[in-house]
């Protein structure tokens, strides 16, 4: 019973994410733009999700790894020749090298691991609102250095010429990647230690969980995920430094909080819910016929709404609209118990 | 430090300009202390750190600049900033804060950051990224000369209205029942309660004093910026946090303190630093508030344990 209820809890989040997919391949070309959004979106949250959900410290640090895998995937997958146009002052050696797709995600994802890493050795030992404000800082500093260090990127320039090699399929593919990392993460004893120091730091210390090491583990494996949604997104769009801070920050954060920080299942409804949400206002943006019923909406309304739904989730239902479950048959719940 | 910095570009900081950039630094670190005020004021009685606060300064600019683009007297500009404020940190208590007084401090952080982006995105759609000018007030930006240096009339005022204004705070908080309401709320919600303080009647009235200093804020911060836009304050108010951490929250002098000083840091080092580094300075502060956080979690001006957190 227990391989039958792990299984669905697995398999719900990956049907959703497919079933995005399937429906991204039917609608017209507009539309699929929003649902690889989705997609990325998906892993992005599933990613804070890891280290967020499992050990119940906030971070608002880690679009910085999410920056720190544009970089790393941006710089090395523009074409040698294209690079002197928008990135004149690169190393000599990121001037000269260019990787391919594939290859370029992995050094995403090795560069928020390790980046993640290293500012997680000291930072881990904080917690409550001091590891919030660190984790903060850490956002402030590399997002003024990726600005004006124009030695590793574009400075203030958006990345130009980097292949669009992020569709459909590769942003499914992600997504299921970094879910199934995500379970298997939590699932694992380092994972159950973890969650354990969440709903109890006392008693998980006095069985012998060292939190530190724990929060570590997670917050590099967390940093890895999200440097790998990092380099997705670059393959995607064109984007520079102002895309990846605060806003970045803040609409990952209300997608977990609003499907509910606490479970996988809540990472993926929240992300695709918000995301189909933002799609929608868009389109209300730039004028929506909805049954002979035109709205028209003004520039700039998606994120007053989705602030204020973030903020009424909150108030109205603070553990999320899953309540930060995972997700489960009703009827294979009750055998379980039994 | 001083010394070393004014020596390193001796020839650009002569010894006024080096009192200047004090006077400058002190005053900058006078309007930090007064945000730091507002958010350790509402910290302590309530739990809750207010990410919203530097939306209240923006929202009091942006009335301030509507009323200079009217050509509005001043003192009808400064009433119309207050009576914003105020109104919109009473809607926010009731609104947000009061219904997730029994929330983790977590969940508190993150609402507050979703009314900071609330206002903020309504800012953006009301007036555009460009924003508003305000300048009815900008005459006191020239210098007068106190002894022997340059001096910002602003720098003065600053710094007399924040030493008025703590002063004010102080008589409030240990001479008057509602101040010791308040302080009893910060000590222990629970016992306070018991003991028959009105819950509601403490928050409204710290939401107030915070929301007037956030007007006085918004009137201090906009003679020196005087282009409003919908991120008006908000590097301020993230400096000021941080400060606010790094002083330590579990008492309202220190988190004082700690918005005094990462003012005045960033003031020293902004007049200091030779153009090129100084593009650099966000970090350099980052990087200070995350090292005294390694050293000291609760505070570099606390003794003991803070009582935030338990593990």
């Amino acid at each position: 019973m227990r391989a039958r209820r792990a299984t669905v809890e697995l398999l719900a989040p990956a049907a959703l994410v497919v079933g995005a997919a399937l429906f991204g391949a039917v609608v017209s070309q507009t539309t699929e733009v929003y649902v690889v959004t989705a997609l990325i979106s998906v892993s992005t949250v599933v990613a804070l999700y890891v280290f967020v959900g499992n050990s119940g410290v906030l971070s608002f640090g880690h679009i910085s790894f999410f920056a720190v895998g544009v970089w790393a995937a941006g710089v090395l997958s523009v074409p040698v020749a294209e690079k002197p146009a928008t990135m004149p002052s690169l190393f000599h050696f990121l001037a000269t090298t260019t990787v391919g797709n594939v290859v370029s995600l992995v050094f995403a994802a090795v560069a928020g691991g390790v980046y993640a890493l290293l500012v997680g050795l000291p930072l881990m030992r904080l917690s409550g609102l001091a590891a919030g404000i660190a984790t903060f800082a850490v956002l402030g500093i590399t997002n003024n250095v990726l600005r004006y260090y124009e030695k590793i990127g574009p400075g203030l320039n958006t990345f130009s010429s980097v292949p669009e090699t992020t569709g459909l399929l590769q942003a499914a593919v992600g997504a299921l990647i970094v879910i199934v990392a995500a379970f298997a993460y939590q699932r694992s004893r380092l994972g159950r230690q973890l969650r354990a120091a969440r709903e109890d730091p006392a008693a998980a210390r006095a069985v012998g969980v060292s939190i530190y090491r724990q929060r570590l583990w997670a917050f590099a494996l967390s940093g890895l995920l999200i440097g790998f949604a990092g380099g997705l997104y670059i393959h995607f769009i064109p984007i520079n430094v102002d895309a990846v801070y605060l806003d970045l920050t803040f609409i990952t954060l209300a997608m977990l909080v609003i499907g509910g920080s606490t479970s996988l299942w809540g990472a993926v409804v929240g992300a695709l819910f918000v995301s189909a949400l933002d799609s929608l206002l868009a389109e209300m943006e730039a004028g929506l016929n909805v049954f002979g019923l035109n709205i028209d909406l003004p520039e700039g309304s998606r994120i007053v709404v989705v602030s204020a739904i973030m903020a009424l989730v909150l108030i109205l239902r603070p553990s999320g609209l899953t309540r930060g479950r995972e997700f489960s048959l009703p009827r294979v719940v009750r055998r379980a118990e039994a | 430090m001083n010394t070393v910095l004014a020596g390193g570009f001796a020839s650009f900081a002569s010894d006024a300009l080096n009192k200047q950039v004090q006077v400058d630094a002190i005053g900058l670190g006078a309007v930090y202390a007064l945000m730091a005020v507002g958010i350790g004021l509402v910290f302590g009685v309530m739990r809750l750190v207010n990410f919203a606060y530097g939306q209240l300064v923006m929202a009091g600019a942006f009335a301030l600049a509507v009323a200079s683009g009217h050509g509005w007297p001043v003192g009808v500009g400064i009433a119309l900033c207050v009576v914003v404020v105020l109104a919109l940190s009473l809607a926010m208590e009731r609104v947000v804060f009061r219904p997730l007084r029994t929330q983790s401090a977590a969940v508190m952080l993150i609402a507050t950051f979703a009314v900071s982006f609330l206002l903020q995105s309504i800012a953006l759609l009301w007036f555009g990224p460009l924003g508003k000018t305000a300048t009815s007030l900008v005459a006191l930006n020239r210098p007068v000369t106190v002894l022997g240096a340059e001096v910002r009339k602003i720098s003065i005022v600053a710094i007399v209205a924040a030493a008025i204004c703590v002063a004010l705070l102080v008589l409030l908080l240990n001479r008057t029942s509602i101040g010791l309401h308040m302080r009893a709320t910060a000590m222990d919600p629970s016992t306070a309660r018991l003991l028959g303080v009105r819950a509601n009647m403490v928050s409204i009235v710290s939401v107030l004093i915070a929301g007037a200093l956030a007007a006085l804020v918004a009137v201090l911060l906009t003679v020196q910026y005087p282009t409003v836009t919908p991120t008006f304050a908000l590097q301020e108010t993230i400096l000021v946090l941080a400060g606010v951490v790094v002083g330590g929250m579990s008492r309202l002098v220190s988190a004082t303190l700690g918005g005094f000083l990462i003012g005045y840091a960033s003031g020293i080092l902004g007049g200091a630093l030779p153009s090129a580094q100084s593009q650099y300075l966000p970090s350099l502060l980052f990087g200070l508030v995350i090292l005294v956080l390694l050293v000291r979690p609760d505070g570099l001006f606390t003794r003991g344990r803070g009582l935030v957190e338990r593990v």
